[in-house]
């Protein structure tokens, strides 16, 4: 009888317990921040690195720098790219999440839409020094126009052309191209001496929208109407899209095998001297880790029509970067702005950007030599004066998706010696585009 | 996604029902004897409660979230609190079988294909299974080595092996190109796997290269249940091997064969991890399995509603083919018994 009533009492508790875990799951997704936890922080860095070890060595002194500043300990973990939108996405609906975060910049319009990010009010920008620290340039990818930022620019990157310069000075090419027009005719001499010429990810779908975005603008196009509806099969989208696929194509500048590209392994086919150019952003630090010496590459601004980069059909970069956003929900709402105001301090901007090669979206830090090296020198004047902001509108990522994977499956048709037309493209863009949410 | 759940589902609630069924007892006695009968007649349920809230919390629960997802517009806009979406009544369904329509087209589509990789891919398994165990069958020496041999695919992790594929069916450095191309000299140049038409069959490759030594295990074990003396008394009356396998080895297999298919069945058309670790998130058009459409159309374009739609739709379709599947079987089984 004992026994059967221990059974008894033991069953119930169970059950009770599991009531209770079952009740407790989703109860702070709601909840509008607070100081509940004044020591601790939990961050969720992007990977910047070569790796995410990489990563962490570099981010964990600064963090170290903070708590002896604070006494807030970060507790951090590097999200690798491909899961990090997901990870946002089920922090955002579970509401277990980390106070701080970094986000990429694309991203800023789509996230800012759920509703889970704090916004940045002139406040809030206030308790970091001010909206006019940063770049206003980095600050135009922050979230929709007319609202309050969802995040702050951390990092700047912007796209350049990196080349090798072994291969160039064997084919007797002078100078880096200027010009999609120069840029064929060089991979035909290059082709000529055994390399491939351009690299490229045909099967990245973030890689392939970054391109198909500077295309479209030197094509006077955009993606999306002024009041925020998918425009895809414009004949500048049109027109764009295939002349990057042409390259593939037509002018056989890219190799067939990158079609299936995903992993950055252009990257290591150029520094294995494979192939003689990649358009890519921010690379210094990735060649530098993957064996390639800094006076073996070169870097030029990324081809124009015209060959000189500016506005307008003259853009040759997308203002690529990472924000950093800080959950609604924090139970460290204090501790994680000053956290924010640490990570984009004058002094730890210069520390972070040189180790990653990226540009400070800080003003003041980028005044500092160590951003006028080769390097970094083009990438500089390419945000200054020709990179735009992808469309700051809540489908961003749907577009990124939709389109990204019609870049996708026209390399694939390439690749496979199908023939890439305007019609072809056409009807790859028209299907993208029905693909996007009718609201 | 959630597709597996429903075999396990009913057969834990109809258990549940038959185990909680004799508790019901009507009748009244009074003092302390009533008490002691309330004990008596509570300890069964009380018993089985941990069980069955698990069984809520675990299975049922996520599975009518899902279901009245299906009904709402959770769009990223509502995702932080999924409660407020609006109401879009039948809205994601109609969108998911508008087949003139590219979101139904696109999934009529991936069903298709879909249906025709679990087709092929069920049937090789099955063959490829069936032969080997009965050829394994004899003893003879090496034979435990090779059955080891055989069951390392159904071992190892998943992504890991199909990652490992993935490289092996990679265009510039694959191992497969070098086999076909560049050493035996098949194929005129290189072929793309990963992308392209081609991946469907590398999709099929990795599926029954993972999937046959199931059905090789669990014939196996069935085979080991056929009495020997049949076979003897067949080698007597002069039947072959090919008439001992038609007559003795194939109609004894028959149970466990069903099971093996239905199984089979379920999991091959439901595979996610094969698809998305060999192609990634957008999987070519010749290999989009329905699972990772759907995946791609609830996560990647944050349209949740619509994706839950149509994982309602597919669970219905499975619902559907396993109860017409076991109702055949069944009554086909119940004919075979008179």
């Amino acid at each position: 009888m004992r026994s059967i009533r221990a059974a008894a009492i033991g069953a119930v508790t169970l059950s009770l317990a599991i009531a209770a875990t079952a009740c407790g799951g989703g109860s702070s997704t709601a909840g509008n921040g607070s100081n509940d936890s004044p020591k601790t922080l939990t961050y969720w860095a992007s990977n910047q690195g070569a790796s995410i070890n990489v990563d962490k060595k570099v981010l964990q002194p600064e963090l170290d720098k903070f708590k002896e500043q604070t006494g807030i300990t970060v507790k951090l973990e590097v999200v690798p790219w491909s899961e990090l939108l997901n990870r946002i996405l089920t922090a955002t609906t579970s509401g277990q999440g980390p106070d701080v975060l970094n986000i990429g910049n694309t991203w800023s319009a789509s996230l800012q839409a759920s509703g889970a990010l704090l916004p940045w009010d002139a406040e809030n920008f206030r308790t970091i020094g001010g909206k006019d620290r940063f770049v206003d340039s980095a600050l135009g990818s922050t979230g929709a126009q007319g609202k309050d930022p969802a995040a702050v620019p951390l990092y700047s990157m912007a796209y350049a052309l990196y080349y090798n310069k072994k291969i160039f000075a064997d084919a007797g090419i002078a100078k880096p191209p200027a010009t999609w027009d120069e840029l064929v005719a060089d991979a035909k001499k290059i082709k000529q001496h055994g390399a491939a010429a351009l690299g490229a990810e045909g099967a990245n779908l973030s890689e392939n929208i970054h391109h198909a975005f500077v295309f479209a603008k030197q094509h006077g196009a955009d993606f999306f109407t002024a009041d925020g509806k998918p425009d895809f099969t414009s004949d500048g989208a049109v027109a764009a899209i295939k002349q990057y696929v042409d390259l593939m194509a037509k002018d056989k500048a890219i190799p067939p095998g990158n079609a299936e590209y995903a992993q950055n392994q252009s990257l290591s086919d150029f520094a294995k001297g494979k192939t003689a150019m990649v358009l890519w952003q921010t690379a210094s630090a990735t060649f530098k880790s993957l064996g390639m010496k800094d006076d073996e590459w070169g870097v030029a601004p990324a081809p124009t029509p015209s060959g000189t980069p500016g506005t307008g059909t003259s853009v040759n970069s997308m203002v690529a970067g990472i924000n950093m956003a800080v959950f609604k929900n924090t139970d460290n709402h204090d501790g994680a702005l000053k956290f924010v105001k640490f990570m984009t301090s004058d002094a730890e901007q210069k520390i972070l950007n040189t180790a990653y090669g990226s540009i400070p979206p800080v003003k003041a830090a980028q005044s500092d030599p160590a951003f006028n090296t080769q390097a970094t020198a083009v990438l500089r004047s390419t945000l200054a004066k020709s990179a735009e902001a992808l469309p700051q509108v809540p489908q961003e990522s749907q577009f990124e998706t939709a389109v990204g994977t019609a870049v996708k499956e026209l390399f694939a048709d390439a690749a496979a010696g199908r023939a890439v037309t305007t019609e072809s493209v056409k009807a790859r863009l028209h299907k993208a585009q029905q693909q996007m949410p009718a609201k | 996604m959630t597709a597996d759940i429903p075999m396990t589902t009913t057969t834990a609630t109809a258990q549940v029902d038959k185990q909680a069924a004799p508790g019901k007892s009507p009748g009244a006695a009074r003092g302390p004897r009533r008490t002691g009968r309330i004990r008596r007649i509570a300890l069964p349920y009380l018993l089985l409660l941990p069980a069955l809230l698990l069984e809520l919390l675990v299975h049922l629960v996520p599975m009518a979230i899902g279901i009245l997802m299906s009904f709402k517009e959770l769009t990223q806009f509502f995702i932080r609190d999924w409660t407020t979406a609006p109401w879009s009544g039948f809205d994601n369904y109609q969108l998911s079988v508008d087949f003139d329509a590219p979101v139904g087209e696109a999934l009529l589509h991936s069903f298709l294909v879909t249906c025709g990789f679990t087709l092929l891919s069920v049937g090789l398994c099955w063959l490829l299974g069936t032969a080997t165990a009965i050829f394994l069958q004899d003893t003879f020496r090496g034979r435990g080595l090779l059955r080891t041999l055989f069951l390392v695919p159904y071992a190892l992790p998943v992504y890991t092996a199909v990652i490992t594929w993935a490289f092996m069916f990679q265009h510039d450095n694959g191992l497969v190109n070098h086999v076909l191309h560049d050493q035996l000299g098949l194929t005129d140049k290189p072929s793309f796997w990963l992308i392209g038409d081609n991946s469907f069959i590398a999709l099929l490759t990795v599926s029954v290269w993972k999937g046959w030594p199931f059905a090789f295990l669990i014939v196996m074990a069935g085979l080991q249940n056929i009495p020997r003396e049949l076979y003897e008394a067949a080698a007597l009356d002069g039947a072959g091997m090919w008439q001992q396998i038609r007559h003795i080895t194939l109609p004894s297999l028959r149970p466990v064969n069903q099971v093996l298919v239905l199984v089979l069945f379920l999991w091959t058309f439901n595979d996610f991890n094969t698809p998305f670790a060999l192609f990634g998130k957008a999987a070519p058009e010749a290999a989009d399995l329905i699972s990772i459409h759907i995946y791609q159309s609830s996560f990647v374009t944050w349209n949740f509603g619509t994706g839950s739609a149509m994982s309602v739709l597919l669970l219905l379709f499975l619902l559907v083919v396993t109860g017409v599947y076991l109702l055949l079987t069944s009554r086909r089984r119940k004919t075979a018994d008179v």
